[in-house]
């Protein structure tokens, strides 16, 4: 059974190849390309993944400007009838400007731009992204933003943890994260928006290759189901 | 119609810029400063008789992020 998905490139994305080499490594089927003047997105997707960059310049704000892009519209309605989105990093940021995910993506508390590979605690895995995940396991992801400080207020943080939301949460101190925040979930589960790059650990050449796990959390999740 | 708009944070969101630029001022030499908080300014060129609807509908929407900021409408009665 064929896996259906589509990563959509801004003008000033990065990471766009890099999602679609994952998905089609774990999927065995190419990912689609879609560019954000596109209205429309192609029929039928399985999945959607928003990648890392800086869309527009980081103008006015991160994400700001690819959320009011058009192909962003068309990302909405599908993941408001369930298609599964992930946004990775500036996607992340595209994902809250667009109202999909709760919170704000702040500068990070030290002003500096954060680029290593850091401990995460998968906080969750009853979840499409991270069912291939064992709760509480510690995985290694590299983060690389300026802007990955989840801001989010007391009661929207308490509801987001009560209702399982939180999906990973930094192991050590990286950017002044609200509750150490690193990835979350929509109400429905089908939004994860994270800052980690789980693209860029698939294999061992890549100093980890936990992120595989989780691409093959969602082709495992969708193709069976 | 010219209008500018300012963009603050929230208060209670914390600003690392403001605070970077404050520990600047102060390693500058600089007294006596209470706090720092570093927003935006947005000036825009609009059509006469521009609503105020359309012009919050405009921040509201873009130009300012309700989760961690404010922002205020300047005018051109009190525009210079």
């Amino acid at each position: 059974m064929s896996f259906r998905s589509a990563v959509v490139t801004f003008p000033g994305s990065n990471c766009d190849r890099d999602l679609a080499v994952a998905l089609e490594q774990v999927s065995g089927t190419a990912a689609l390309r879609v560019w954000h003047g596109d209205a429309e997105l192609p029929e039928g997707l399985d999945f959607i993944a928003l990648p890392g960059g800086f869309s527009y310049g980081d103008y006015l704000r991160s994400g700001a400007m690819a959320a009011r892009s058009p192909i962003m519209q068309a990302v909405v309605r599908a993941a408001e009838r369930g298609v599964p989105v992930l946004g990775v990093c500036n996607g992340f940021q595209v994902l809250t400007e667009a109202g999909l995910l709760p919170g704000a993506l702040m500068r990070n508390a030290g002003q500096t731009f954060v680029c290593r590979t850091v401990p995460l605690r998968v906080e969750t895995s009853q979840s499409l992204f991270t069912a291939g995940y064992e709760a509480g396991q510690i995985v290694r992801f590299p983060v690389a933003h300026h802007d990955g400080n989840y801001f989010a207020d007391e009661g929207t943080l308490d509801r987001l943890e009560s209702e399982g939301r939180v999906a990973f949460r930094y192991a050590d101190q990286v950017n002044g994260s609200r509750r150490d925040i690193a990835g979350v979930l929509n109400k429905a589960g089908n939004v994860l928006g994270m800052m980690p790059h789980p693209e860029r650990a698939i294999e061992s050449e890549h100093g980890s290759s936990d992120g595989r796990a989780l691409f093959e959390s969602v082709v495992r999740g969708l193709v069976e189901a | 119609m010219k209008v500018r708009i300012h963009v603050s944070l929230k208060p209670g969101v914390l600003d690392p810029q403001g605070r970077a630029v404050h520990h600047a001022l102060e390693g500058m030499g600089f007294t006596g400063i209470e706090d720092v908080r570093v927003g935006r300014l947005i000036e825009l060129d609009v059509a006469e008789g521009t609503s105020d609807a359309d012009l919050d509908a405009m921040c509201r929407k873009l130009l300012a992020n309700m989760v961690i900021e404010n922002y205020r409408v300047e005018k051109p009665e009190t525009v210079q």
